[in-house]
């Protein structure tokens, strides 16, 4: 009961604090969050059907009707940019848990326990990091086939390496000090020194990483399906959005390009300033 | 002209950050003259590397001197600290030797940067500065030193480098902070010696800060003890250490370990010996060789009766910590064999020794007290889960009731328990370290320099914490140090190392009294001491 009592009291922090500490870092969580509330809202808030074409209707500019305009087969830009948030984030969020979980667990046991498995490892990483990633992405789908798994799989490999990388290094370099020591002759087992000890200690890196590279899967993805690669084509995406309005900006419709476009980086950007402030969260140092 | 070398005037230093203010030196005031040393003794922050660091124009910039002044050849340096004033007028000798030389230049290079700031020299002349300083600082080998990138040298011979860029420019006052930090007795004799040499021969002035009383004792003129940014009490050191008048001055001293303190009685000592004979640990023939072919242990046997304490005495690099973490299972045995209670522990490798019974009854301190504390864990956690690896588990609140009573025996307040090991001080991680291990009850507890991160009181609190526990508890200590007089208060035998072989071995009385070998005799005669004339 008290060991409770003692962890609860002492993980307490002010959200008013926080707010003021990190003003970035608490902006960037409120505008992800009012993003993953549209994403997840979507279907109710559409005013239109995404997929729904209207010809006679294409290629209006921004209006009290049509917010964000219409593309050229007159579907609504803010519809499709609302479901779109839905599949990118869905994208984004498996890959980076799939390479996140694979990675770390490996990475963890490499750094833990050394020896040839992890020089081994060590070298795979380096030929993995070696090649040209997004090419890599590319060759991945084009082989596996255009759809929207295959896609996560591929953005998911490709980070894989540097979340090995990432344990690795961190859990190396805490092997040896005094606490890990310490647990060993407090009668820990290796095991439980990984997941308890050192795990909880690395934790602040990995989600600082896994901030970051949420923002990059969605530019991945968004990437690969500019290029016609992952996404199936009626299905709205941010980057097949872009790469469509492209064929139009010379003629002047911008809004099918800087829509979308807005809103990959502003999601982006989210992500990257909140890696920042999850750092300074989740360390311990900076509780009171 | 009267004056003397450095004169401080009620000096006042304050840190300000956004909101607050907090002053840290309230009003100091001291002198030095040339050809004497004055010695700032006092615990970490009572002031005095800030009084050191404002002298040298040092301050880190959210410190401002508010009041008072400084004034050195008679001119105020208070606020500013003329460029052409520091290496040639004032010079710093630091406390980390490797830390404060640049790891990727060469130390000729180095010490060549410092004199031609202050001096243009041709080639020839530099050549014959550099080799005069190399004598200067006693180094022989003058050609490889000068040629060595400072992690090619000794910790030793890195000290004498920043002696040697510290007087390179003739400066008129040496501020040593904590010169000898990290270096072994041996090491620290000599590089005190020859700072002490040089401002004797070139007529310096010298402040030497430092926690240690008896290096404060033996290498200056004038002390000042200091205390929460105060001087409390000022004089020559055989005035201040043998008749102190303050009364935290007289803490210290008490406090500070020397040839004649001791924790527990004679005859209880001898008492206690006489009633445990059984053999607790057993240590046959060790060795521990690492990859590089270096013997870190070299065919060591010792044994441990219950109740008994055993000191480690050695230099850094003797073995002594990888004996300690070899019987604590940390680390595997090459060769040799580790009995407990009569039953071999080494054959079990040390990464599934966690299972063995053993286990628990081998606990360790650990010398970094802070280091050694799981960053995320609280006090509360960190005591508590040895027990829970290793039980037996008391049932429902008994649990909390043991941790708290732990605690307590070790000098812990309940509410300590909820903090993080960033939040507590030095001394108080060292006790959560001690009550973490005693929690499961051992019979043989291993300190490694339990005490050596810590001020002078807190040890002094920290040795009579173990001593006691010993008392009530019945446990076996090895405990490993390099300072002689802390060994000789709390253990009853004592082993010399020296290169991972036993230089030395006996009832402590003896070693301290009537050294057989040379070894013990120069550790013995090194270490720094309140008074020369009753040295051993």
């Amino acid at each position: 009961m008290t060991m409770m009592n003692v962890t609860m009291r002492s993980k307490r922090f002010g959200f008013g604090r926080f707010i003021r500490q990190q003003p970035v870092a608490a902006l960037a969580i409120g505008g992800l969050s009012i993003i993953v509330i549209l994403a997840v809202l979507a279907p109710v808030i559409s005013p239109y059907d995404p997929l729904a074409s209207d010809v006679p209707h294409a290629l209006l500019a921004p209006d009290g009707q049509h917010w964000f305009g219409t593309d050229e087969l007159g579907r609504d830009v803010f519809s499709r940019i609302l479901a779109a948030a839905r599949l990118d984030l869905s994208i984004a969020v498996s890959a980076v848990a799939i390479s996140l979980v694979a990675g770390v667990t490996v990475g963890c046991f490499c750094g833990y326990q050394g020896g040839w498995l992890d020089r081994v490892t060590g070298r795979i990483v380096d030929v993995l990091t070696a090649f040209p990633l997004f090419v890599m992405a590319m060759a991945l789908v084009a082989v596996l086939g255009n759809s929207i798994a295959n896609l996560i799989y591929a953005t998911a490999i490709i980070n894989f390496p540097f979340y090995i990388r990432i344990a690795r290094s961190e859990v190396a370099a805490r092997r040896n000090l005094g606490w890990v020591e310490a647990a060993h002759v407090s009668g820990t087992s290796p095991t439980r020194i990984v997941l308890m000890f050192l795990l909880p200690n690395i934790l602040p890196t990995i989600v600082v990483q896994a901030s970051l590279n949420l923002g990059w899967a969605i530019l991945n993805a968004a990437g690969l399906s500019f290029l016609g690669l992952g996404i199936p084509v009626p299905t709205p995406e941010w980057g097949v959005m872009v790469a469509n309005g492209a064929h139009f900006m010379s003629s002047g419709r911008w809004w099918l390009v800087v829509f979308p476009g807005g809103m990959l980086m502003v999601t982006i950007l989210c992500f990257n300033l909140l890696g920042d402030g999850l750092r300074d969260l989740l360390d311990p140092r900076t509780r009171s | 002209m009267n004056e003397p070398l450095l004169t401080i005037d009620g000096l006042r230093v304050s840190f300000t950050s956004d909101r607050s203010s907090r002053e840290v030196l309230h009003g100091i005031s001291l002198s030095v003259e040339r050809g004497k040393v004055l010695a700032l003794v006092g615990e970490s922050g009572s002031g005095k590397s800030v009084t050191g660091l404002t002298t040298m124009g040092l301050l880190p910039k959210q410190a401002v001197v508010t009041e008072g002044t400084i004034r050195f050849r008679g001119q105020d340096i208070t606020r500013h600290v003329p460029r052409s004033l520091r290496g040639a007028g004032i010079a710093m000798v630091f406390q980390n030797p490797r830390a404060a030389l640049n790891p990727t230049r060469r130390v000729r290079d180095q010490l060549a940067d410092v004199i031609r700031a202050h001096d243009r020299l041709d080639r020839a002349a530099l050549q014959a500065r550099l080799v005069e300083l190399m004598h200067q600082v006693s180094i022989t080998d003058v050609s490889r030193c000068l040629n060595a990138y400072p992690h090619q040298l000794s910790g030793g011979l890195c000290q004498r480098i920043v002696i040697a860029m510290a007087v390179a420019c003739s400066p008129d006052l040496i501020i040593a902070d904590e010169p000898t930090t990290g270096l072994d007795v041996l090491t620290q004799k000599s590089a005190m010696d020859l700072l002490l040499r040089l401002t004797r021969e070139q007529d310096m002035g010298m402040i030497l800060v430092t926690h240690d009383l008896g290096m404060a004792a033996q290498y200056s003129d004038d002390v000042a003890v200091m205390r929460h940014g105060e001087i409390v009490e000022r004089g020559t050191p055989e005035m201040l250490f043998s008749n102190p008048q303050n009364n935290y001055t007289r803490r210290l001293v008490a406090a500070c370990p020397n040839e004649t303190s001791l924790l527990e009685a004679p005859e209880d000592a001898a008492a206690r010996q006489e009633s445990g004979p059984a053999v607790l640990l057993e240590v046959r023939n060790l060795v521990k060789e690492y990859q590089s072919g270096f013997r870190a242990v070299d065919d060591v046997s010792f044994s441990i009766r219950q109740g008994e304490c055993l000191g480690l005495i050695g230099e850094s690099g003797s073995g002594k910590s990888t004996i300690s973490r070899l019987i604590s299972r940390l680390v595997d045995v090459d060769s040799g064999e580790i009995l407990f209670n009569g039953t071999s522990i080494s054959s079990l490798s040390a990464e599934d020794f966690y299972r063995a019974p053993q286990r628990r009854q081998i606990q360790f301190v650990f010398q970094d007290a802070a280091g050694s504390l799981n960053p995320r864990y609280t006090a509360f956690r960190s005591i508590v889960d040895p027990l829970l690896r290793m039980g037996p588990v008391p049932e429902g609140d008994a649990l909390a009731e043991l941790v708290v009573q732990t605690a307590r025996s070790v000098g812990l307040s309940e509410d300590m328990l909820e903090r993080y090991p960033h939040q507590m001080s030095g001394g108080q991680c060292a006790r959560v370290g001690i009550a973490r291990a005693i929690i499961v009850s051992p019979d043989l507890l291993i300190l490694d320099e339990p005490t050596a991160a810590l001020d002078v009181l807190v040890q002094a609190e920290v040795l009579a914490l173990l001593e006691r526990l010993r008392r009530e508890r019945g446990m076996s200590y090895l405990f490993v140090s390099h300072d002689l007089h802390v060994v000789r208060m709390l253990c009853d035998r004592a082993i010399i190392l020296r290169k991972g072989r036993i230089v030395e071995a006996g009832r402590c009385e003896n070693i301290f009294h009537a050294p057989q070998s040379n070894y013990t005799a120069q550790l013995l005669e090194a270490i720094p001491h309140f008074r020369p004339a009753a040295c051993v």
